[in-house]
C-alpha cells in the first residue's frame, strides 16, 4: 500500500483548508523558481524520464505529449488547455483535485505551460461542475494576488490562466470537440491530422492534458522522475487516484499505487464488496468506456494499463464501478448504451445511428424480447461502429457491449429463452 | 444525440437584456479571450442569461449574437446543442437526477420515484406550485457520493428516496437544506475511519523545503538563487530515456 508520504493529492478529502497559506504548508508552490530554472527541455526531460502517462483515459506519455510541441514560439502563440471535462461515467476524481486540492492544479499549469512555451492556458471545467469551478476561480484568484502566475510574476514568465466552463455535454472531453467548443462551437470532433500540437486552440498550437496529469507535474519534478518511477511496475509507474463507486460497503477516491491489485484496492480502502467478495459479479474497471471484467479476472487483475490491457478492457480514467450478484448486468451496460446514444454529437454517421441503435436492442435484451441470433447482430454492428468514427465515443459506445456479449452471453441468451417460454405460456 | 428546439412562439418572451450587474460581469468574460474571438464567451453568457432568466430564450440567443458579432443561428446550435441549457421554463428550483449506472446501482430509482411523488409523475414539467421541476440527467461526475442529484449550484449525495422527499419538503416549505453527502461523511473519503492521508507531518509545514534539493540543477547557471546540487541529484542527469509505450 503506498504510504501516505508518498501521496500528491494530500487534501484530497478536503478535511484540510485548500487555500494558499495551507497549500504552501503541504508543499505546493515550493521553490517553483527552481523547477522552471531547469527550463523546457528540463522538465520535459523529467516528466518523460518518470514515465507518467495521461490520467485522462487514454494513458499516452505526458513527457512525450509535450515535446511535439514546436521548440520556438514564432507567429502563433502557444497554449495549454486542461482538460476538466470530467464526464466519463464513474469518475469523480478531477472534481476533488479541483474543489480541495487547487493549487496543485495551478502550480502545474504555470510548469505545463512554461515546459511548453505557453503564456497563457484555459481549464475547461464541465458546465455542471459550479462549486467546483468557484473553488478553482478563488485558487487563480489568489495565485494572481500572490503575484505566483500573471504578468510580471516572481517566477519570471508572464503567464495568464483563465477557468473555462462548458454546459454539459460528454463529448467535450475529447480534446478536439473540447477546443471547438472553446472556441465558442458545437463540441463536434475535428478530423486528425492536423494534431492540436500544430493546430489546435484558435488554429495555434496547443497541448490538451487532464486535470490529474497536469496538478501531479510540480510534485513529479520536485521530488525527482526517480520517485515516481520507482513506484508502480514499468510502464504503469507513479500513483493514480482511483474512484470506486457501485456495490462497494465504503464507496471513495483514494489515490494509490499503479499496479494495486484490485482486490486489495476493494478490500483496503472500500470495506470490501457488499456482501463478501464472492458475492462479485463484474467489476467495469476503467469508467464506462472500457469492457467489464467478470469475478473470475478481478480475482487477481492488477490495476494499471497493461495488465487490464491483457484482459481485453482498460484502466481509462481509473475509475472501478463493482457490481455485485443482484445486479441485473444486461440492465446496467444497457444504461450505458442510452448514456452513449444521448452524448453522441451526431456528427459521424456509425455513431449517430448506431448508438441509438444498440441501445434499442439493448432494450428489448434487458427483457429477453429477442432473437438469440440478434447478439451476433449485435456484436457484429458493435464492431462496425468501433474504428469508424472520427473520435473514441463510437469504439467507447461499442466497447462495454462486447465485454458484456464477451463473458456474460449466456445471461443474454437464458433472459431470451426465459421470455419466449413466458410468451408461450 | 437528443432533438431539442427552442420553446413555441407563444411562450417566448418579447425582449432580453442583461441586467446591469451580467452586462459588466459579460465584458470581463469577453475580454479573456485573444481579439476576434470573442465567440468563445457565448457559452458563458448564455449561462449567465439563463440564471438572470431561469431559462434560454429566443431573444436572449439573438442578443447575444449581438454582443458576440456571431450569426444568430451560431449561438442556435450552441444553445440546443448542449443539454445545459434549459430551452423552455423551469421550475425554481431545478432538481436533476443522476441515473446513470454508478448511481442506478446504488439506488437512483428510489430518488426517481420520489421525485415523481412530490414534484410531478412527469419530468421536465413545472409542479402545480410552480417551485419545482425534475428531470433525468446522465452522469455528474460524483459517483463514489451516488446515488446524487443536484438543485441549482450544489449537489445533493449519498441520498436516497426518503432523504430526496426530506429535502423536497424542506425547500417548499423555504427551510435551508444543505449540500454535500448526507451520511455524515465530508466529501469522498471512505465513510468511518480514514484509510489513508492520516499522517500528521503532512500538514505541519514540514513538507515545505524537503523536495526543492532534489530538483536538479540545470547545465548552465541561470539561477543565481537556485541551490547547489546534491550528489544525488546531479547523478540524475542521465541520459534521456526513450520514451515509454508505443501508443500513437
Amino acid at each position: 500500500m503506498l504510504a501516505d508520504k508518498d501521496r500528491i493529492f494530500t487534501n484530497l478529502y478536503g478535511l484540510q483548508d485548500p487555500g494558499l497559506e495551507a497549500a504552501k504548508k503541504r508543499g505546493q508552490w515550493d521553490n517553483t523558481k527552481a523547477i522552471l530554472a531547469l527550463g523546457p527541455e528540463g522538465i520535459v526531460d523529467i516528466m518523460k524520464k518518470s514515465g507518467l502517462r495521461g490520467r485522462g483515459g487514454a494513458g499516452f506519455p505526458t513527457g512525450l505529449k509535450w515535446s511535439f510541441m514546436p521548440k520556438e514560439v514564432k507567429e502563433r502563440p502557444h497554449y495549454l488547455v486542461v482538460n476538466a471535462d470530467e464526464s466519463e461515467p464513474g469518475t469523480c476524481k478531477d472534481r476533488d483535485i479541483m474543489r480541495h486540492d487547487p493549487h496543485t492544479l495551478v502550480e502545474g499549469c504555470l510548469v505545463a505551460s512554461f515546459a511548453m512555451r505557453a503564456h497563457a492556458c484555459y481549464i475547461y471545467v464541465r458546465g455542471e461542475f459550479i462549486r467546483e469551478r468557484e473553488a478553482l476561480q478563488r485558487a487563480v484568484d489568489e495565485a494572481y494576488a500572490a503575484r505566483l502566475i500573471g504578468k510580471n510574476n516572481i517566477h519570471g514568465w508572464d503567464f495568464d490562466l483563465y477557468v473555462h466552463h462548458g454546459a454539459g455535454a460528454y463529448i467535450c472531453g475529447e480534446e478536439t470537440a473540447l477546443l471547438e467548443s472553446l472556441e465558442g462551437k458545437k463540441g463536434q470532433p475535428r478530423l486528425k491530422p492536423p494534431f492540436p500540437a500544430n493546430v489546435g486552440l484558435y488554429g495555434c498550437p496547443t497541448t490538451v492534458n487532464n486535470v490529474e496529469s497536469i496538478a501531479v507535474a510540480p510534485t513529479i519534478i520536485r521530488r525527482g522522475a526517480d520517485w515516481f518511477a520507482g513506484i508502480g511496475r514499468p510502464n504503469n509507474t507513479g500513483t493514480k487516484v482511483f474512484c470506486i463507486s457501485g456495490h462497494v460497503n465504503k464507496p471513495c477516491n483514494v489515490e494509490e499505487e499503479m499496479g494495486i491489485p484490485l482486490r486489495e484496492l476493494i478490500d483496503k480502502h472500500c470495506g470490501g464488496v457488499r456482501g463478501g467478495w464472492d458475492n462479485l459479479l463484474a467489476v467495469i474497471p476503467g469508467g464506462a468506456s472500457v469492457p467489464l471484467i467478470p469475478k473470475s479476472i478481478c480475482d487477481d487483475v492488477l490495476m494499471d494499463f497493461d495488465s487490464l490491457k491483457a484482459v481485453q478492457t482498460g484502466l481509462g480514467t481509473a475509475a472501478v464501478i463493482v457490481m455485485d450478484k443482484s445486479t441485473d448486468v444486461i440492465k446496467a451496460i444497457q444504461r450505458l448504451a442510452y448514456f452513449y446514444k444521448h452524448e453522441s454529437c451526431g456528427q459521424c454517421t456509425p455513431c449517430r445511428e448506431g448508438t441509438g441503435w444498440m441501445w434499442r436492442v439493448m432494450t428489448r435484451m434487458v427483457k429477453g424480447d429477442a432473437k438469440v441470433a440478434e447478439i451476433d447482430l449485435l456484436q457484429e454492428v458493435s464492431k462496425e461502429i468501433e474504428g469508424h468514427t472520427i473520435c473514441a465515443l463510437g469504439d467507447a459506445a461499442a466497447w462495454p457491449i462486447q465485454g458484456l456479449i464477451r463473458h456474460f452471453r449466456p445471461e443474454i441468451e437464458k433472459r431470451i429463452a426465459d421470455y419466449s417460454r413466458m410468451a408461450a405460456e | 444525440m437528443s432533438l431539442r428546439r427552442l420553446a413555441p412562439p407563444e411562450i417566448q418572451p418579447p425582449s432580453f437584456a442583461f441586467n446591469a450587474e451580467n452586462a459588466e460581469w459579460a465584458r470581463d468574460t469577453i475580454a479573456k479571450y485573444p481579439q476576434g474571438r470573442q465567440a468563445s464567451a457565448v457559452i458563458s453568457l448564455l449561462w449567465r442569461g439563463q440564471e438572470q432568466e431561469g431559462w434560454v430564450t429566443h431573444p436572449m440567443i439573438e442578443s447575444i449574437a449581438r454582443m458576440l458579432a456571431m450569426p444568430f443561428i451560431r449561438v442556435l446550435e450552441v444553445a440546443t446543442f448542449y443539454t445545459m441549457f434549459n430551452l423552455e421554463p423551469v421550475g425554481t428550483h431545478l432538481v436533476q437526477v443522476c441515473t446513470t449506472t454508478p448511481c442506478w446501482l446504488r439506488g437512483s430509482d428510489a430518488v426517481v420515484d420520489a421525485c415523481k411523488k412530490h414534484i410531478h409523475p412527469h419530468p421536465h414539467t413545472v409542479s402545480a406550485d410552480g417551485k419545482f421541476s425534475w428531470m433525468e440527467v446522465e452522469c455528474l461526475g460524483a459517483c463514489v457520493n451516488a446515488p446524487m442529484l443536484q438543485i441549482g449550484s450544489d449537489f445533493y449525495e449519498d441520498i436516497d428516496g426518503p432523504i430526496t422527499e426530506k429535502l423536497i419538503d424542506d425547500l417548499r416549505a423555504g427551510r435551508a437544506i444543505k449540500p454535500g453527502p448526507a451520511n455524515g461523511r465530508r466529501s469522498s473519503e471512505p465513510e468511518g475511519a480514514p484509510t489513508s492521508l492520516t499522517d500528521p507531518s503532512l500538514y505541519d509545514g514540514s513538507a515545505i523545503g524537503k523536495y526543492t534539493k532534489q530538483v536538479p540543477e540545470p547545465a548552465a547557471n541561470t539561477d543565481a538563487e537556485g541551490k547547489a546540487p546534491t550528489k544525488a541529484a546531479s547523478d540524475r542527469e542521465a541520459p534521456v530515456q526513450k520514451p515509454p509505450g508505443a501508443a500513437t
